[in-house]
């Protein structure tokens, strides 16, 4: 069947971009509900896109091909698989939501609103396009609104922190374009398309780069180039800085949506193109996502910044994806996929509390507060179940998608699993702690008048926390939307081991 | 040489021939202006330009063609880059009338050096006998060296001046020595019959070398190739504006064709005008040499860029790392590659002038040329603000510009030509990502920091926005037209070869 759903869910917001910019700065209204209902359309068709979909089927659907620059054999291709598909949903969910944690942006709205539609389209063609050099072009364009996003509208920081992330990224890309066109050339017939790659699987094992097995130096080059964006440690510098500058819906962005590109880059491409490759790089992968894991959770506890703090809680449960994927069992791998998709909720709950209370206190000294439960009950209930998620408690989403990354690697990666569980109690214990400080004992008199969460700042909430909630209880839709896309992406790289004697 | 022979070639020569008759018309124009009224003289060299370029464009050269006892070719390469720089120029006319630097002074005489200066051009691009390499090479240079002097009271435009002419003499005293070694060697001066001299391999690689690197002064000083870039900033940063937007485009395009021309005909083993590859002579691995002189110059160019706080001297040393882009298509010295080479030319051109116009501008409007002082631009002056974001961004070669899209051809060609140039490949890359910190204080600068809203918004005049859009549009939409630049590049890429 061939309809043009996935290109209109990408462009909608380019065409309401181009709107906003037509729109008076002064009719700041118009603007934000503008704003708004472009998401909110997104959004619908989003889960219309879901109706549609087969759940049943590892085939790539609603494909769209177009041949776009036909002497390089480059296609416009976009087309979504179980793998895709929760990251679409993601990404338009937290685009909606982001747009209600913007309303209080203070100058230059119609800019930011702009810039940010721009980054909306962004990502989602990195999610919907399957065609290499599309990917990588939507993968670039995102930089450029991120880069203003940030440095406009961000903390005392920005300038620094936009230039940082900007430099990261790109040094990561250009390796990428490196791998790409690696890959590229050494196709036989030359192709960006992503699934004639993966057919062609082979061919980058038995050919040469730089004198060494061209699978394995490309593996690289696009580990890197993924790696940064995960963050996987070392790369990870630019996190914090990033997460912290950046203004609240940004933030929620950042480690609800771009985060995941990373990992759902070694998914979509490396995993299933540089099959041998995976196989041999495995044991890294998940020794770094076991540093990822205690390192950002013990890092996470020496902080006084909230806002740090949660960004380094990011940093760890990245951790669990790379676990849950390095060890290439069903379990691991729908348990990463589905973690991708709990952290992109729980983080973002965590990011927006932070503003709600960045906006009331104007600081995000952990130590500054102090009982403040009795003052702002609402937040503080809101508040405790966000950071039950976060820590991975049963009945929440993150439970089960943890639980499933660690069934998942312990028959392979035994020792690594059982020193991951350290991190888990880690967790624990820089979201209590950080809960009884703020919210817990004497009341900080400065903060006896602090305002109680309102109702906008409610509604950009609720719907995360209610999905947490059922996907803790219920995650069987989510697990069957990715299932039988992601069992036949490990049996394919199993089925490559085996023929290659590994 | 009977006379039918002349007039047939004459009849290749029509736009040169119709440059030279424009240039005497302005001339004799400008005579009878006041200085209050020359310029109108400028009006007239740009109409005449305009002439040019459409009996450029209506030229036939799908048969290459050696003229004058072979001292110059016709063919599409030429072809190409003649319209190239003859659109650059039209373009630096066009801001020049609103340079306040020429403003209240006489400027007849500046038009009639700009159009020798292209003139001189036409026969560098197409020059194949060292006679015409040279006395072309030196018609280039020494118009540069009046213009970039060409505000005489100015002691930095002075300056200027005299270091161009200094480095300048002193280079085409050493490439002209190399030339007479090749002379000496091969006992002709027609690069044809140098060619085939040389792939006779009797000549020892010791004294082959000697004579690279002294060709490659001469040729490396006009592209501003690192060692050879000292002239660089001082004269970029001395010179009118507009000069300086029109040296570091137009004579550097040139100074590639003749590079080209000269490496891929004279110095290669295939002499072959359908050859799709062309490979070094056997004693003298040029490729080599060259991909050491790219490095050095993005490498040099980018990181002696992060300190500028001029803008001038920040896009000056910005250009020496653009050559060196551009140096990595000609090591590849195949169809893709050369195709790339002057893609990436093309582009340049747009986004280059474009900074240097909005530059222009800003100096004419806010008397500055400080990076700094470009605080708050995109708010100031919103539109000028997001016109220079897409230069900078484009030049950085952020998808979805057209400078990505150059430098994709770029690297497309490096990596297909196989495994020995994909480090070169890396250090270009990563060359280009040290390159994005200078760029973006440009745009720091425009949006970023404290923000007083201004109360009235500053729009250029609509002369200058048009102009800037002219250069803008086209990077936006390179990537999405499956481009016909580029096609028409990897046509041009057709030697005349006897």
């Amino acid at each position: 069947m061939e309809n043009h759903l996935l290109s209109i869910v990408t462009f909608l917001p380019v065409f309401g971009a181009v709107i906003i910019a037509l729109i008076p700065k002064e009719k700041l209204d118009i603007i934000r509900w503008g704003a708004a209902a472009i998401t909110g359309l997104q959004l619908i068709l989003a889960i219309w896109i879901l109706y549609i979909f087969d759940f049943s089927s590892p085939e790539v659907q609603l494909q769209e091909h177009f041949a776009w620059i036909p002497a390089f054999n480059i296609e416009y291709f976009m087309g979504i698989d179980g793998l895709s598909a929760p990251m679409i949903l993601l990404t338009s969910l937290l685009s909606f939501l982001a747009v209600f944690s913007s309303w209080n942006i203070e100058k230059a709205q119609k800019g930011y609103f702009a810039l940010f539609l721009l980054l909306d389209a962004g990502m989602m063609g990195v999610f919907a396009s399957l065609d290499f050099f599309l990917f990588y072009i939507f993968w670039e364009v995102m930089l450029l609104p991120m880069y203003f996003l940030i440095g406009i509208w961000g903390g005392p920081q920005r300038e620094y922190a936009a230039i940082k992330f900007f430099l990261y990224t790109l040094f990561g890309s250009v390796l990428l374009l490196l791998g790409m066109l690696a890959l590229y050339f050494i196709s036989e017939p030359h192709t960006f398309n992503m699934l004639i790659l993966a057919e062609h699987s082979s061919q980058f094992g038995n050919a040469l780069l730089l004198g060494m097995n061209a699978g394995k130096v490309i593996f690289i080059l696009l580990f890197i180039g993924f790696a940064i964006k995960v963050p996987i440690f070392p790369f990870h510098t630019w996190l914090p800085l990033a997460h912290v500058e950046a203004p609240t819906a940004i933030s929620v962005i950042l480690a609800g949506v771009l985060l995941k590109m990373g990992t759902y880059g070694f998914l979509r491409i490396s995993f299933p193109v540089l099959k041998d490759a995976t196989l041999w790089f495995a044991l890294p992968l998940a020794i770094l996502g076991l540093i990822n894991i205690i390192y950002g959770a013990m890092a996470a506890l020496a902080q006084r910044d909230l806002k740090k703090m949660v960004a380094y809680s990011s940093v760890s449960h990245m951790g669990f994806v790379l676990l849950g994927m390095a060890a290439l069992t069903p379990a691991g791998m729908n348990g990463a996929v589905f973690q991708m998709f709990n952290h992109g909720t729980i983080s973002a709950m965590l990011f927006m509390l932070v503003g709600v209370l960045y906006d009331r206190a104007h600081h995000r000294d952990i130590e500054g507060f102090g009982g403040i439960a009795k003052v702002v009950p609402i937040y503080a209930g809101v508040t405790a179940l966000a950071f039950f998620a976060g820590l991975g408690l049963p009945g929440f989403s993150g439970f089960i998608s943890e639980a499933l990354c660690m069934i998942g690697a312990f028959p392979v990666f035994t020792w690594i699993t059982i020193f991951a569980t350290i991190g888990i109690v880690l967790n624990a214990g820089y979201f209590l702690w950080a809960y009884q400080r703020i919210f817990m004992g004497e009341l900080n008199s400065k903060y006896e008048n602090l305002e109680e969460i309102n109702n906008r700042e409610l509604f950009a909430l609720i719907p995360l926390a209610l999905i947490t909630f059922f996907l803790g209880v219920y995650p069987t839709p989510m697990l069957n939307l990715m299932s039988s896309t992601l069992n036949h992406l490990v049996e394919a790289v199993k089925t490559a081991g085996m023929v290659a004697g590994l | 040489m009977n006379l039918n022979q002349i007039m047939t070639d004459l009849s290749y020569f029509i736009p040169e021939m119709m440059l030279t008759g424009i240039l005497l018309l302005v001339i004799l124009f400008d005579l009878f202006q006041k200085p209050d009224t020359s310029i109108r003289s400028g009006y007239v060299a740009l109409g005449g330009l305009i002439l040019v370029t459409i009996a450029l464009l209506g030229q036939d050269v799908s048969t290459s063609v050696g003229i004058f006892s072979n001292m110059l070719a016709v063919d599409p390469f030429g072809n190409f880059l003649k319209i190239l720089v003859t659109v650059g120029t039209i373009l630096v006319m066009w801001m020049s009338f609103n340079s306040n630097e020429l403003k209240n002074r006489r400027v007849g005489e500046y038009y009639t050096l700009l159009l020798t200066l292209v003139l001189g051009m036409y026969f560098l691009v197409s020059a194949t006998h060292l006679l015409s390499i040279y006395i072309s090479l030196e018609m280039v240079s020494i118009m540069s060296y009046l213009l970039s002097g060409y505000l005489k009271e100015q002691m930095r435009s002075n300056e200027a001046s005299i270091k161009y002419v200094v480095f300048g003499a002193f280079s085409s005293g050493i490439l002209l020595y190399g030339f007479s070694l090749l002379y000496g060697l091969t006992g002709s001066a027609d690069i044809f019959e140098i060619q085939a001299a040389l792939s006779a391999g009797t000549v020892s690689p010791a004294l082959m070398m000697i004579i690279l690197v002294m060709i490659l002064v001469g040729f490396g000083y006009k592209i501003a190739a690192v060692p050879f870039h000292f002239w660089t900033p001082d004269v970029y940063e001395g010179a009118p504006a507009p000069i300086t937007a029109f040296l570091s485009v137009a004579p550097k395009a040139a100074g590639f064709a003749i590079i080209i021309r000269f490496f891929n005909v004279a110095l290669s083993s295939a002499g072959n005008p359908n050859m799709e590859a062309w490979t070094a002579l056997s004693n003298m691995d040029w490729q080599s040499v060259m991909g050491i002189l790219a490095i050095l110059s993005m490498t040099v160019g980018n990181v002696i860029a992060l300190q500028q706080s001029n803008i001038k001297r920040m896009l000056a040393y910005s250009s020496i790392a653009h050559a060196g882009y551009m140096l990595l298509g000609v090591v590849v010295a195949d169809q893709t590659g050369i195709a790339a080479v002057l893609y990436y030319a093309a582009v340049y051109m747009l986004m280059n002038l474009g900074a240097f116009f909005v530059a222009i501008h800003i100096k004419n409007e806010y008397d500055t040329e400080e990076i700094e002082d470009y605080k708050a631009l995109g708010y100031k002056a919103p539109v000028l603000g997001v016109i220079m974001a897409i230069f900078m961004f484009s030049l950085t070669g952020l998808p979805p510009t057209g400078g990505f899209v150059a430098k994709f051809y770029i690297f497309r060609a490096l990596i297909e030509y196989g495994d020995m140039y994909f480090w070169l490949a890396i250090i270009g890359l990563i060359n280009g990502v040290i390159s994005l910190y200078y760029y973006m204080r440009v745009v720091k600068a425009m949006y970023f920091g404290k923000i007083e809203l201004p109360e009235t918004v500053h729009h250029a005049p609509i002369n200058i926005t048009v102009l800037l859009c002219v250069l803008a549009v086209p990077l936006l939409f390179a990537w999405m037209l499956g481009d016909p630049l580029s096609i028409y590049a990897q046509n041009a890429v057709q030697f005349f070869v006897k």
